[in-house]
């Protein structure tokens, strides 16, 4: 539209503000290789922090630990989360905002507030049931905080169902159950698969709550990450950047691939 | 044509205290194209739903071949509906949507009858080759047929439409008005018809039945509808017509304008005050003398077949049609045939309708502000 | 039907209650409380002593937050006016580094800004002198725009893209100028994004502790540190711990009403 001279500047202000985004994550990727262990001279490529990791019992059990509480907070938060935005999509007007705003609280709050209040509810809790900060406390907070992503990412969904899909179905024939599996599920399937991936990830890159909520006993890759900034500074940290990034990396890679087929498929059809 | 098929007796509905149909009685005869036929807000979407099982009537039954079903849930009527925007499984291609149903019946059809059925209908409604075409890529009128062939394909006894051709083109619609006549003919089965067009209803239908209000206003076929509206408000909503306050003096006498006319109506008492209704083709426009009554020509608009112009007699606007060119600011007189009165009974929409003082907006609101409130109605 | 649908929303209500709601008031029970037991105010008299840290975080805060819109805006503006083709990927890359660790982004800045770092070691190459950069509160401020700036770009960047274009069109008709419809059209219809991206860059920004230690070294304690010190760290108290929380929330929240308030008065401004 505009002649292309006037764009140059924002090319350039685009590029710095790139370099600025990448420059310390390639720093750091780069330096996962070094011989020694300098994070700032380059001697040598070398594969000895990766080799320190994966012998290192603290970091594969954080991984371990990680991995399993993303794992089921995803899916335990993703079945909860939808059934809840169902039932929430379905209040009366009047009951559905103040539901929708207490659900944003978690997202709205800032992260150490949700910590240190989790924190005190499972220390108050514990000391009357007779349990102590761990895993299942974590798994729990993990829960909480990705619930409201999925609610988020189902109501959409849910608001562009055509109001008269369900009454068709059942009209076809269908109980009220097999039109809920049938067509409803079918229709949301991107919203929940969406919220799925976000509380994944939420829960994967989690520090703040997991620290407050997991106890001294239960540590994630975060906490190992923050203990070890704190106490000696080593390639090591490096290399486990670079491998979660480069995982987090494929992880977007193929839910791009998935969305851009499903495009494909769908634009595929004869128009 | 003649056997009863479903009958709604003393049917009230109501969603938090706000009444929507009122004592509504009526029934529904085997092979009869039916339809309901009022402005938005009138009940007739309602009543379709009771008839679908979307709904409990709050009091009254509803009955079918003579069984009541009140509480039998849609899946388990002989109903099915095709809805105001389709509501097709979008992501099921037009074979899938069609089958649908027909996978759900128990004990299974085998597949090869399915199949065969499927493409049967999909050739009742010319959709032959369409199969496996995704339900978003086809046009409105195409997605329409789909909803058509998916409701008829499990061989109802009954098919509800609601406001089926609603979304569609002026065009696009009158062919799929001639479209429906004829699956229905070619089908036999009963079809209720829900639609806020007048000229849809007249058009199709064997019954129409109008509503306003929650209540129903009249039934009859379209000819009854059109030449004996029962009240001012039926008088409106089918069709043009000027509406005057009358005095009948005797049977077959009525008096308007403080002037006598010979009429064909009669039953009623002597000097009751009446509505009257003159159609606007029903006006013969003559020489200022030989007029019965003497108006002003206040505007003209051309319209193709004839000439809409609105004429002031003492204050009162009339639409009449004409073929004859009158300008603007000229006088004219008219001449009423006997045949061209309506006499009605008094009503409570008596005086609210049939003035044509806004002639122009009323026309165009007509169709336009019914679609856009359809949807609240739906809410409910 | 919709009537037991509903019912599908009362176990998360109660889930609410429990992790959202009572979490809350016992922040609130605990900052009113004290290790003897019974009700004290003591906690917020105390506060006084915590004045400049409270001080300390709101500016730095604020401060981080105000680069993120001077770097943001002009970011998400120029990202909408790109080809709908790369528009995708170029939004894609600055969110990326997000789904990195948000440790490890702040890490990462610790070799550039070092003594001896990168950055340092650059400028020697080119004869200038050494800058002293970690442990300052400019590097606290630059990793939390670093960390936040994604979640300035972003809700703007929705806004403005999505922005009907007849109305810039009808500007430019009605006789504005380029600069004219920015300033009376695009501007003000963005705002709504611009308040959302403040609130999240804001209040991420004003209760971190992590940023604080890895930049700041510890040397500038802001209330995120405060908060850990009292619940994890040696000076254990979690009373005082919940009654700065809490002080923090409100006046947070206070601000962020204020703010929406002004806001909503523009939005219903443009509106007219």
């Amino acid at each position: 539209m505009r002649d292309k001279k006037s764009r140059v500047p924002g090319r350039i202000f685009l590029a710095l503000i790139y370099i600025f985004l990448y420059a310390p994550i390639i720093v750091l990727l780069i330096f996962s290789f070094n011989s020694t262990n300098s994070r700032t001279v380059w001697s040598g490529f070398s594969l000895r922090w990766y080799e320190k990791l994966f012998n290192d019992d603290m970091v594969i059990n954080a991984l371990y630990t990680t991995i399993s509480v993303s794992i089921l907070a995803a899916i335990i938060a993703t079945v909860f989360g939808t059934f809840a935005a169902i039932g929430i999509f379905n209040l009366r007007r009047r009951w559905q905002s103040p539901v929708l705003t207490l659900n944003n609280i978690p997202l709205m709050n800032a992260d150490i507030v949700t910590g240190v209040s989790l924190c005190l509810l499972f220390v108050a809790s514990g000391t009357i049931l007779g349990f102590g900060l761990g895993f299942i406390t974590l798994l729990l907070a993990h829960i909480s905080f990705n619930v409201p992503y999925v609610i988020l990412s189902v109501m959409p969904k849910l608001k562009q169902l055509d109001n008269n899909l369900v009454d068709a179905a059942q009209d076809l024939g269908c109980t009220w159950l097999q039109a809920f599996f049938k067509v409803v599920v079918p229709e949301i399937k991107p919203g929940i698969v969406n919220g799925a991936l976000i509380a994944f990830t939420m829960s994967i890159d989690d520090f703040i709550i997991s620290y407050f909520t997991a106890g001294s006993g239960t540590q994630t890759l975060s906490m190992v990450i923050f203990s070890m900034t704190r106490k000696r500074v080593t390639p090591e940290i490096n290399a486990v950047s670079s491998l979660m990034f480069v995982f987090v990396l494929i992880l977007l890679i193929i839910i791009n691939i998935r969305s851009s087929v499903q495009d494909k498929k769908l634009r595929a059809k004869p128009a | 044509m003649s056997k009863e098929l479903i009958r709604l007796s003393d049917c009230t509905m109501a969603f938090d205290d706000e009444i929507v149909l009122d004592n509504l009685n009526l029934y529904i005869k085997d092979e009869e194209f039916l339809t309901l036929l009022g402005p938005s807000g009138c009940g007739k979407t309602t009543t379709l739903r009771i008839i679908g099982g979307f709904l409990v009537p709050t009091k009254g039954d509803v009955f079918f071949d003579g069984v009541r079903i009140n509480d039998v849930p849609p899946h388990k009527r002989k109903v099915n509906t095709v809805f105001q925007k389709y509501a097709l499984v979008p992501h099921l291609n037009v074979y899938d949507n069609v089958a649908f149903g027909l996978r759900l019946v128990k004990p299974k059809i085998d597949k090869k009858e399915i199949d065969q059925r499927v493409r049967e209908m999909l050739e009742v409604v010319s959709l032959k080759g369409f199969e496996h075409r995704a339900v978003s890529s086809l046009s409105g009128g195409q997605q329409q047929r789909v909803a058509i062939a998916r409701a008829l394909v499990n061989r109802p006894k009954v098919l509800l439409l609601d406001e089926p051709l609603g979304a569609l083109d002026l065009r696009l619609r009158k062919d799929m008005q001639q479209e429906l006549k004829r699956i229905q003919q070619q089908m036999g089965i009963t079809f209720i018809y829900v639609t806020h067009d007048q000229e849809e209803a007249l058009a199709m239908s064997d019954t129409v039945v109008v509503m306003n209000e929650g209540i129903i206003q009249q039934i009859g076929s379209p000819e009854d509808i059109y030449n004996e509206p029962k009240n001012a408000f039926v008088a409106d909503f089918i069709g043009e017509s000027n509406i005057v306050d009358g005095i009948m003096r005797a049977d077959g006498v009525v008096e308007i304008f403080g002037k006598k006319f010979e009429c064909l109506d009669s039953g009623f008492e002597k000097d009751e005050p009446v509505d009257v209704v003159i159609r606007p083709e029903d006006v013969d426009i003559v020489d200022t003398r030989a007029g019965q009554l003497i108006g002003l020509v206040t505007s003209v608009t051309f319209k193709g077949m004839n000439y809409d112009i609105i004429v002031d007699f003492k204050g009162f606007k009339w639409l009449i049609q004409t073929s004859d060119f009158c300008p603007a600011g000229s006088k004219i007189g008219i001449h009423i045939v006997p045949d061209g009165f309506h006499v009605m009974k008094k009503s409570k929409y008596s005086g609210l309708y049939g003035d044509y003082s806004s002639y122009s907006d009323e026309y165009e609101e007509l169709s336009d502000a019914d679609e856009a409130e359809e949807g609240s109605e739906d809410e409910k | 039907m919709k009537n037991r649908l509903r019912l599908l929303a009362y176990p998360y209500i109660l889930w609410m209650a429990l992790f959202v709601v009572a979490p809350i008031v016992i922040v609130v029970i605990y900052a009113f409380g004290s290790a003897g037991g019974g009700f004290t105010f003591d906690n917020f008299s105390r506060m006084g002593t915590y004045l400049p840290v409270f001080i300390r975080s709101f500016k730095l805060a604020f401060e981080a937050t105000v680069f993120c819109i001077l770097l943001g805006y002009p970011l998400a503006y120029i990202l909408s006016k790109e080809s709908s083709r790369s528009q995708g990927i170029l939004v894609l890359l600055v969110l990326l580094p997000m789904w990195m660790n948000f440790l490890l982004r702040t890490y990462a800045w610790m070799s550039l800004l070092e003594n001896t770092g990168l950055i340092n070691k650059l400028l020697t190459l080119i004869g200038l002198s050494p800058v002293k950069m970690i442990n300052t509160p400019g590097a606290i401020i630059l990793g939390m725009v670093y960390n936040y700036l994604p979640f300035m770009v972003l809700p703007i960047y929705s806004v403005i893209s999505k922005l009907d274009y007849s109305l810039i069109e009808a500007a430019q008709d009605l006789g504005a100028s380029s600069a004219g419809v920015f300033r009376r059209v695009i501007f003000p219809l963005s705002l709504p994004g611009v308040l959302s991206g403040i609130t999240m860059v804001f209040v991420p920004s004003v209760s971190t502790f992590v940023i604080s230690q890895l930049l700041g070294g510890g040397k500038y304690m802001l209330l995120g540190d405060l908060i850990e010190l009292e619940f994890l760290g040696s000076a254990y108290n979690p009373y005082l711990g919940s009654a700065v929380a809490l002080v923090m929330m409100i006046v947070v929240i206070i601000m962020l009403l204020i703010m929406n308030r002004f806001g909503e008065g523009e939005e219903q401004a443009v509106m007219i």
